[in-house]
């Protein structure tokens, strides 16, 4: 059942919004706060490449994904728009599907 | 007046882009397995892109929805601290308070910020907000519907394509020394966690990690 975390996990990104909003500003702007927050999507972010990428399930794995994610890393150092960077990892895995 | 005008435009641009980018996040929630009504609530209910990317990467890759949904929040945190830069540029009070909060994200606060004077300021918002909040909306449609359309999203590698969007999201977040170790510290965590605990779970871990070495005394 997707529906009642999705419902739960949009209710609390608005309430964060929400609070930032109309919290009083001295308690968002502690420092230890100020520190974290910025960190949080970095990690999580680095977090989520890393086991989508090498992993299945709770294996550890090397596959065309890798390669996808390769061929994505030069279109983010090329700065290629959002899309073309999906684009081109999901073209690198068909093409390596088609290929094996 | 022409400030106003370029700030329409800027904001257009930014939509724009942002459509684009709301096609992939369509077609990759299909493609992970949630329904057109699933993945187009998502984007009009909780509107940050990266919570709702983190949310399907989680349940597309058989992990707990929960933990999808913790990672998600955990993601939205930042959300927050715009809001604090926000509410002393944004004429907020009443009715207003809980509509404009939907749209504090990334997009709309940069252009809110970067302004002269407080109108230009609210201008920039509402205009970011409504152009933004409308494309991502129709893009994530769009996108879904085409991908349900699909005999095998697979097929076009789209099961394999959200590391390449998470890493799209996190390489402009890594200009500087440290956000760079955090991120190479949380990859290993995770894959180091991975193999012992339920699927999605690793995230939380390093989340967790994360707030230990935010708060550590110095």
């Amino acid at each position: 059942m997707i529906w009642t975390p999705l419902l739960v996990a949009s209710a609390a990104c608005y309430a964060i919004k929400l609070a930032g909003l109309s919290l009083p500003q001295r308690f968002l702007g502690d420092r230890r706060i100020q520190r974290v927050v910025p960190l949080l999507p970095v990690a999580l972010l680095a977090a989520l490449v890393a086991t989508q990428t090498f992993a299945t399930g709770h294996h550890l794995v090397l596959d065309v994904r890798a390669a996808a994610l390769a061929v994505a890393a030069v279109a983010v150092l090329l700065r290629a728009p959002f899309l073309a960077v999906v684009a081109a990892g999901a073209a690198t895995a068909a093409l390596l599907r088609l290929a094996l | 007046m022409r400030s106003r005008r370029s700030i329409l435009r800027d904001a257009l641009g930014i939509a724009i882009a942002t459509g684009a980018y709301a096609l992939s996040f369509g077609a990759l929630s299909v493609t992970a397995g949630l329904s057109v009504a699933q993945t187009c609530a998502l984007s009009l209910l909780m509107f940050t892109g990266a919570s709702q990317f983190a949310f399907i990467g989680i349940v597309g890759a058989g992990g707990n929805p929960w933990a999808g949904a913790a990672t998600a929040a955990l993601l939205g945190t930042r959300n927050a601290l715009y809001g604090v830069r926000l509410s002393s540029l944004l004429d907020i009070r009443r009715w207003r308070l809980p509509v404009s909060a939907q749209f504090v994200i990334d997009e709309t606060t940069a252009m809110a910020i970067a302004r002269d004077t407080p109108a230009e300021s609210r201008y920039a918002f509402w205009a970011t907000a409504v152009a933004l909040f409308s494309l991502w909306n129709l893009g994530t449609l769009i996108g879904a519907l085409a991908t349900q359309a699909l005999p095998d999203p697979k097929a076009l590698g789209l099961d394999a394509a959200p590391p390449a969007a998470f890493l799209a999201l996190l390489a402009p977040r890594l200009r500087a020394r440290e956000p760079l170790a955090v991120a190479v510290a949380a990859a290993l965590v995770a894959l180091v966690a991975l193999p012992f605990v339920p699927t999605g779970v690793p995230l939380l871990i390093v989340a967790a990690v994360v707030v230990l070495y935010g708060i550590r005394p110095r």
